[in-house]
């Protein structure tokens, strides 16, 4: 995987992590039929955190953080998202939801509304605003990810860069305090890959509490304050980046390493 | 470093129009139309010349002969001393009026079956995928008959509710299910604002089109209100007013009566007939198209991919609502066009009407018509000129709904 040079400096300075604890995973365990996908998983991530999570692909990365909004069901243990346990409560459900943003590894965009309605189309049904009021809001974070522009447009005219970025300014439309990013830059192009880190980045430095499945190692090392380290369905080491990538504990992680780092 | 220069050129040979691309293709279709334009020449003329040598000619003038037979089921007046022409008219409509009937139907049939199909119920998607597959798998020709002959031997004659000791009895008094058919009451005006009973049916049905531009106009209003304050109005009460009030008001003015159909002689008379062959003809094209529409119905939902729907429940939407504004918009447009296949397949299927007696535009233009005045290619050509065109209007109709939930996307 290519390290990806962040040319800009980083604001850290609001990227304070706060006390507050925004999710909680206790004991969970998830099987897909007979197969164990989710082994015995503690996590605690508190407010403002920006946590990479990284792994070989099949150990549970994006299962795990599909867990975290409800689309994926776990069969055991504990999720507390923002003081609301996740049950099977649609009422829970519905208040995770509104309170997590997620981005795809394939946009998703709604291919048969424009740029502008994919983004109002939440705010409008789920929390009720005035069209105009929504449509402000969309231009609002539109500008954020540098594309209003693009705002009529359909989303079959966009580039994936371009859509990837409409696809985060459609999340945070509804004004989420957690987001979760699936591989948000696996299907793009190099050059698409920084211009949708940096909208991330500058997420980060707004103190937005992230948890990011990727492959992008400058961005864990430049923008986390903790990775994560999944092996076939278990947490196995968690640690500050810069330990990380120099220190790394276990023989399972320096193999990984070695192998995206090593060319 | 930019010259201009003209790209160069090749001098044509002969060859090339069978090894160039750029000629290929125009060459081939050249020779197909010339094959074509070869073809229908030589079969108009050998028309022409079986018509002379057995000394007949094209004549349309047989439409205007008394056609001498009598059609049970008709929309229109209609007795054996009118012309044939008339009694094409009546069968005309029977097509018209089984295939409309069959539409709406197999319909709704094939959208409860294909969405159910794909619900997580084991037991009621599996009964769907039963449903779909014995009916689409046993012609349709068949299933008339079957449901006819149920019809037929199992419901009881007129005779079997007469008496003191009848074994059938009307329900409520007012429907009657006989093995001719279903017997329902006929509504009728007694103080209606016209002489004719046509005319009073006619303002029922431009006060119902007056109730529809209302329920619109509330519709917009409800959606600007959304727009302006995010609410939603709730206009449930008021679209049943606007449908029921002007709807009661004029039936009470009208006086509506209901003429109840009763056993006379041999048979039930008055209220309205809806003969078996009708009955077991639009339920057999109904079942067995609705197996093909919820086949199409479960391909046009399960063509719009997971990530749509995940995507949107990510943002808070409930599951109603991710259907009707992510899931139907993207599967219509996958829906619409093998549907329309489906109804001209309805209309054009219901030609077999002939096997129960059904008097649709096959059985009397195409069937006595053609037998009684031995006109064949007249009868034959005014049958695909009907079809054609019917067929022709169905898939303007369709196709015009069909581009307006086009997708757009670029």
């Amino acid at each position: 995987m290519s390290e990806l040079a962040i040319e800009r400096e980083i604001d850290r300075t609001k990227m304070s992590v706060s006390d507050e604890v925004a999710i909680q995973i206790t004991g969970m365990n998830k099987w897909y039929g007979q197969f164990h996908v989710l082994r015995d998983i503690n996590l605690t991530v508190n407010r403002g955190e920006r946590i990479v999570i990284a792994g070989p692909s099949g150990s549970g990365k994006s299962t795990m953080i599909r867990c975290l909004n409800a689309l994926e069901e776990h069969q055991e243990g504990q999720i507390i998202v923002d003081g609301t346990e996740l049950t099977s409560d649609l009422k829970n459900i519905d208040k995770i939801r509104s309170e997590v943003g997620m981005c795809f590894q394939h946009f998703n965009l709604f291919p048969h509304l424009t740029i502008l309605e994919n983004c109002t189309l939440a705010p409008i049904w789920v929390r009720k605003t005035a069209k105009k009021e929504a449509e402000e809001l969309a231009m609002h974070f539109l500008e954020k990810v540098k594309i209003p522009e693009q705002a009529h447009k359909y989303p079959g005219m966009l580039s994936g860069g371009q859509q990837q970025r409409v696809a985060i300014a459609r999340s945070l439309c509804m004004k989420p305090r957690i987001m979760l990013f699936d591989e948000p830059t696996s299907a793009l192009d190099p050059e698409m890959i920084k211009e949708v880190l940096d909208t991330m980045i500058e997420l980060a430095e707004e103190g937005m509490t992230m948890l990011c499945v990727t492959h992008e190692m400058g961005f864990a090392r430049q923008v986390a304050n903790r990775v994560i380290f999944m092996a076939d369905g278990q947490i196995v080491e968690q640690n500050e980046p810069e330990e990380f990538f120099n220190n790394p504990q276990s023989e399972r992680t320096q193999q990984f390493l070695s192998q995206i780092l090593g060319h | 470093m930019s010259t201009l220069t003209d790209p160069p050129k090749d001098s044509f040979r002969l060859s090339m129009l069978i090894n160039d691309t750029r000629y290929r293709s125009l060459t081939f279709q050249a020779l197909a139309f010339l094959a074509m334009a070869l073809s229908f020449w030589y079969l108009g003329n050998n028309l022409v010349a079986n018509l002379r040598a057995a000394g007949l000619n094209i004549n349309f003038g047989f439409l205007g002969d008394t056609a001498g037979y009598d059609i049970s089921q008709k929309l229109v007046e209609y007795s054996n001393q009118d012309s044939h022409s008339s009694a094409a008219f009546v069968g005309l409509l029977n097509t018209l009026l089984v295939a409309f009937l069959a539409c709406i139907t197999a319909t709704v049939f094939g959208v409860v079956a294909g969405v159910l199909r794909l619900s997580k119920n084991w037991l009621v998607s599996k009964l769907m995928a039963f449903y779909v597959e014995i009916f689409r798998n046993i012609p349709v020709l068949i299933w008339i008959i079957i449901i006819f002959t149920i019809m037929t031997a199992f419901m009881p004659a007129p005779r079997a509710f007469r008496g003191d000791n009848a074994t059938a009895t009307m329900v409520f008094d007012a429907f009657a299910f006989t093995n001719r058919g279903i017997y329902t009451p006929l509504p009728w005006f007694s103080r209606g604002i016209f002489e004719s009973q046509t005319l009073n049916w006619v303002l029922v049905l431009l006060v119902a089109c007056g109730s529809w531009f209302a329920a619109r106009r509330v519709n917009v209003w409800a959606t600007a209100k959304q727009e302006e304050t995010g609410e939603r109005p709730n206009t449930l009460s008021m679209l049943l007013g606007i449908w029921l009030v002007p709807f009661v008001i004029l039936m009470l003015i009208m006086g509506l009566s209901w003429e109840y159909p009763a056993l006379k002689g041999f048979n039930f008379q008055g209220g309205i007939k809806v003969g078996g062959p009708l009955i077991a003809l639009w339920f057999a094209l109904s079942i067995y198209t609705g197996a093909f529409i919820a086949e199409n119905v479960r391909a046009g939902i399960q063509a719009v991919s997971k990530g749509q729907t995940e995507a949107a429940a990510a943002l808070g939407l409930r599951p109603s609502k991710v259907m009707n504004l992510v899931v139907l918009p993207q599967a219509l447009r996958i829906i619409i066009p093998p549907l329309i296949s489906q109804y001209l397949n309805i209309t054009k299927n219901s030609s077999l009407a002939i096997v129960v007696g059904y008097a649709d535009i096959t059985a009397t233009l195409g069937g006595i018509t053609l037998n009684q005045t031995g006109r064949a290619i007249e009868c034959v050509l005014l049958l695909m000129a009907f079809y054609l065109t019917a067929s022709l209007l169905i898939s303007l109709v369709m196709n015009v709904y069909n581009a307006s939930v086009k997708l757009k996307e670029r």
